[in-house]
């Protein structure tokens, strides 16, 4: 039976994709925690924008540094502040989702009204309002994205927990006595752990844009630390000259973003 | 009439929920705006009246409702480091940022419509495959990346467009709008990938339906039944989708106006926050939270008028 499953996962030309390249990007961020080619804020004014060779895998940006080490650090704090992102998100989420969605009534209206509120609130305006009240740092990016997640996984889980409310199983646990608390994080949640899966996979992915988007803008992670965002957008003033510098860190993104995308779409066509 | 009436009232109460947040946010913000303006050897006296001309010791529904009903009227209060008007300093910038946002919005609903419905028609044939995947390849792209990459290979190798050669709409409005077109591609882009899979998907559901069958059954042939009967339903996500495509342009429209150095509204927030200029970020993030609202209104207006069923559901 095992033994099938993964002559099936083999023939899904998505899944396989989806793994391979996954796999090499948390294999690069891995290494990069024991091993980098170089020091990523080092600079070396004798290597200034050099293009791609042996030395230097991705080339030099116009400091001399090392273009695929930052890309190695760039990408282990993009990977961290997006894990961070959707545990926030998905954690606070769910349960607000959940408590709203099995006790309903006017909690659930007023909750509702304010989670719709800001999900009509563009998650990218909701980070630069909290770094303009407070300042340009890691953790308040952190907080921001979090806090712009919330809504998403909040109305996914109040959705199936309104779906599963009435179904004879709960009803059937109801009548054994079981707490409401044990109701929602026993019985009901497990139940909609594929519907979760597919949402943290989408909003995994929508993390990894809005951070990189956010650095983009500069209220990201601070120089002279590395980041993907940042890196694309102190390059571009270079790119006809030093095309890797541009290509390093936004190939990176992409396949990033696409690793996931994949076995998202795997899993998907998988039911 | 009964629901666009409720969906009315939902999007005000929606709006005064979003200001007070915004309100909030920026009435905790550390420091004394009356310290700031007197700067900092003010006497302690000359603060206190200041503060008290500002009121900023009323309380804060008070200080809320000052704000929100100057607001309404167009006054949206004074700069911190230019001491102007606020208006004054975006005033110039609204035009690039909404035109922008409208161009890509028309390349996603030109571009993505036949595709889509040619990709469901097509289902599993190799121009089909080919677009799913480059659909997934497409979405993975940010637009300032794809920004990045369509002015390396349209400004720097075919020369198509100056990089960072933006011509205003006051002098020249061909160039202006030939200069947009590539900011207005970057921002479409992934939007286009995202609608094409949602209609094609969308159709495909539409066509597996009994009503489709039965279309067929009566001797229609295909594009009788995909125009006629199809479409019209597996429209209906689609225009719900584009609604929120098109209010996610006017937030998108902050990055790719930095790629292409477009002078937009984007620029005066991003500056004016680095600027601590609160009153300037405070009216910009207000005024796009208010126009996606709007925008969600009137597709849960369009939806209701397209579609009678949701009429009786609500």
């Amino acid at each position: 039976m095992k033994n099938n499953n993964w002559k099936k996962i083999l023939k899904d030309p998505y899944l396989v994709a989806g793994g391979i390249i996954t796999g090499l990007i948390l294999l690069m961020i891995i290494v990069g925690f024991f091993w980098m080619p170089y020091e990523p804020t080092k600079m070396n004014a004798a290597e200034k924008l050099q293009g791609a060779s042996l030395r230097h895998l991705m080339g030099t940006d116009n400091m001399g540094r090392d273009i695929f080490s930052r890309v190695m650090y760039g990408s282990r704090v993009t990977l961290m502040i997006a894990i961070g992102t959707i545990i926030i998100g998905a954690g606070v989420g769910t349960i607000i989702g959940a408590i709203t969605g099995y006790y309903g009534g006017m909690l659930d209206e007023i909750t509702m009204r304010v989670i719709d509120a800001l999900f009509a609130f563009p998650s990218i305006l909701l980070a630069l309002v909290i770094v303009s009240v407070y300042g340009i740092g890691w953790v308040q990016l952190l907080v921001s994205l979090g806090i712009a997640f919330v809504p998403s996984f909040a109305r996914i889980v109040r959705g199936e927990v309104l779906r599963c409310k009435n179904m004879d199983y709960v009803e059937n646990a109801r009548l054994q006595g079981v707490s409401d608390i044990r109701m929602i994080f026993v019985h009901i949640l497990p139940n909609i752990k594929g519907v979760m899966a597919s949402s943290i996979l989408i909003g995994f992915n929508n993390a990894v844009l809005a951070e990189a988007g956010l650095s983009y803008l500069g209220v990201g992670s601070q120089p002279p630390y590395a980041s993907l965002g940042r890196m694309l957008s102190d390059s571009q003033q270079y790119m006809t000259k030093s095309p890797s510098y541009v290509l390093g860190p936004g190939i990176i993104i992409v396949l990033m973003v696409l690793g996931f995308a994949f076995l998202g779409e795997g899993i998907r066509r998988w039911k | 009439m009964r629901y666009i009436i409720k969906k009315f009232f939902m999007t005000i109460i929606t709006l005064v929920v979003v200001s007070f947040c915004v309100f909030l946010a920026f009435s905790v913000i550390p420091g004394d705006p009356a310290l700031k303006k007197l700067g900092m050897e003010a006497s302690p006296e000359l603060v206190a009246q200041v503060r008290e001309e500002m009121g900023l010791n009323d309380p804060l529904v008070v200080r809320y409702y000052r704000w929100i009903s100057a607001f309404v009227k167009g006054d949206f209060g004074t700069s911190y480091s230019y001491n102007k008007p606020v208006m004054w300093l975006i005033a110039g910038k609204i035009p690039n940022t909404i035109i922008l946002g409208i161009m890509a919005f028309l390349i996603t609903v030109v571009v993505s419509i036949p595709l889509g419905i040619f990709t469901a028609k097509h289902e599993n044939g190799v121009i089909d495959r080919v677009i799913s995947v480059t659909n997934q390849i497409i979405m993975a792209i940010p637009p300032f990346f794809s920004g990045i990459l369509i002015s390396m290979i349209f400004a720097g190798v075919i020369r198509l467009f100056a990089p960072k050669g933006y011509v205003s709409y006051k002098d020249n409005v061909p160039g202006f709008l030939w200069y947009l077109l590539f900011p207005a591609v970057a921002l479409a882009l992934p939007k286009i990938a995202m609608t094409v899979k949602m209609l094609r998907g969308s159709v495909l559901d539409e066509a597996g339906k009994d009503y489709t069958r039965t279309a067929y059954s009566r001797g229609n042939r295909t594009n009788e039944v995909l125009y006629r009967h199809v479409l019209k339903n597996a429209m209906i996500p689609v225009i719900t989708f584009l609604g929120m495509v098109l209010a996610d342009m006017v937030a998108g429209s902050i990055v790719v106006e930095k790629v292409f150095d477009v002078p937009g509204v984007s620029t005066v927030l991003i500056n004016s926050i680095s600027n601590r200029d609160y009153p300037v970020v405070q009216t910009i993030i207000m005024g796009i939270a208010t126009i996606v609202i709007v925008i969600n209104l009137l597709v849960d207006i369009v939806y209701c008028v397209i579609d009678p069923r949701i009429r009786i559901d609500e």
